[in-house]
């Protein structure tokens, strides 16, 4: 009980204080549960956000619920989930109260303008980062391409390329796999 | 029915969000934009304020799309149907699969997943592009609606680009601090210079 308590709190401070989502909570969340509560090993820590990482999902939650499963099981998981949540819930309810009104000045405009100019390219700046963490192959680039006309151009829904994106992944290297299986065969014959 | 329909586009997204919370932007576009909740400019002013807030950028976007679309309720459920794929997805896991990054074919997935998501978040700037700096809506329009030169917004190119070659020269650079810069930049460019 007391554990559950705890975790929560921590959740609901890492939820509060770090900005720039999941990747910029890993550092902090490490802090609390490796160095300071010592409720997790560094070994632990490294498999959970592996794990968060290439599970769908978003990956604070992935991380919060992971972590609070090894500690508290289900209500563990529940609460610290629950914890990293709730801050952003409460802040961005309260910024959407008031943000309308905001936006009818004129110069609210104008910096609003300037700041979509900047997501923008920090949108760009995210694809690419994405882009360091794929295997540098002809087929993975092919596969850029494909995503970019299919969304551009042929105006596929988002939700089919992506599935597409998982199959091809899957299907593809099972088709290498099969070559090489074969390859080796026949130089075993000879 | 719009908290049933909230609760499933949010769910979806959550599902097929893959690599952290800017994957999801090409596929809350999509959604968003195509039922008419919102216009691709309001959805970047969402993004701007998800970015410069804390909390996880995916959380903070579902919780002002569904405040926009139905109060509190609806920033209550589309907040929590984003999370509950996650949230089921590592329960099931940590229960069951101890071993589950043995599993080759979460990594095969994941290689053929991330170009994808890459060429779509790709396909989104260019629309931003399109829309920012051209006026138009999407990239589609290029081919048949005229463009009208003096409708083109240079300066907002120019924002994007130098905060683009910014971001490039200096990756830890907080986009908080970018926001900002920005906003005083469009400002002075739209309210005192133009």
């Amino acid at each position: 009980m007391k554990e559950i308590l705890s975790l929560f709190i921590t959740f609901l401070k890492i939820g509060a204080f770090t900005f720039g989502g999941g990747y910029a909570m890993i550092p902090l969340i490490q802090h609390e549960m490796v160095e300071k509560k010592k409720w997790l090993t560094n070994e632990e820590m490294v498999d959970i956000i592996a794990i968060a990482e290439s599970t769908p999902g978003v990956l604070a939650v992935n991380t919060a619920t992971f972590v609070g499963y090894k500690i508290g099981k289900f209500w563990g998981s529940f609460f610290a989930t629950l914890g990293v949540i709730l801050p952003s819930m409460i802040i961005i309810t309260i910024i959407s109260v008031f943000f309308e009104d905001f936006l009818k000045y004129e110069y609210v405009i104008y910096a609003f303008k300037g700041i979509r100019a900047c997501v923008a390219a920090l949108i760009l700046h995210a694809a690419l980062r994405i882009a360091k963490h794929f295997p540098k192959t002809a087929f993975s680039y092919i596969l850029v391409v494909v995503a970019l006309v299919a969304s551009i151009i042929l105006q596929i829904r988002t939700t089919y390329i992506i599935l597409f994106g998982l199959a091809i992944g899957i299907v593809s290297q099972m088709i290498v796999a099969k070559i090489k299986q074969s390859k080796a065969k026949t130089e075993e014959k000879l | 029915m719009i908290l049933l329909e909230l609760f499933y586009v949010f769910f979806f997204i959550g599902l097929l969000t893959i690599g952290g919370g800017y994957a999801m932007i090409p596929m809350i576009k999509d959604e968003v934009v195509a039922r008419g909740w919102m216009s691709l400019e309001e959805l970047l002013n969402f993004f701007a304020i998800a970015e410069s807030t804390p909390g996880p950028f995916a959380v903070n976007t579902a919780t002002m799309v569904g405040f926009s679309q139905a109060g509190i309720i609806g920033a209550i459920v589309a907040t929590l149907s984003v999370v509950l794929p996650s949230f089921i997805i590592i329960l099931i896991i940590a229960k069951c699969i101890t071993n589950f990054l043995k599993y080759k074919q979460v990594k095969w997935a994941l290689d053929g997943v991330k170009p994808i998501v890459t060429g779509l978040i790709i396909g989104v700037v260019l629309n931003l592009i399109v829309n920012n700096v051209l006026g138009l809506t999407k990239v589609l329009d290029l081919f048949d609606k005229p463009l009208l030169i003096e409708a083109v917004d240079y300066m907002s190119l120019a924002i994007m680009i130098t905060m683009f070659l910014v971001k490039m020269k200096f990756k830890q650079l907080n986009p908080i601090f970018m926001i900002i810069i920005s906003a005083i930049l469009g400002i002075l460019i739209y309210g005192v210079m133009l």
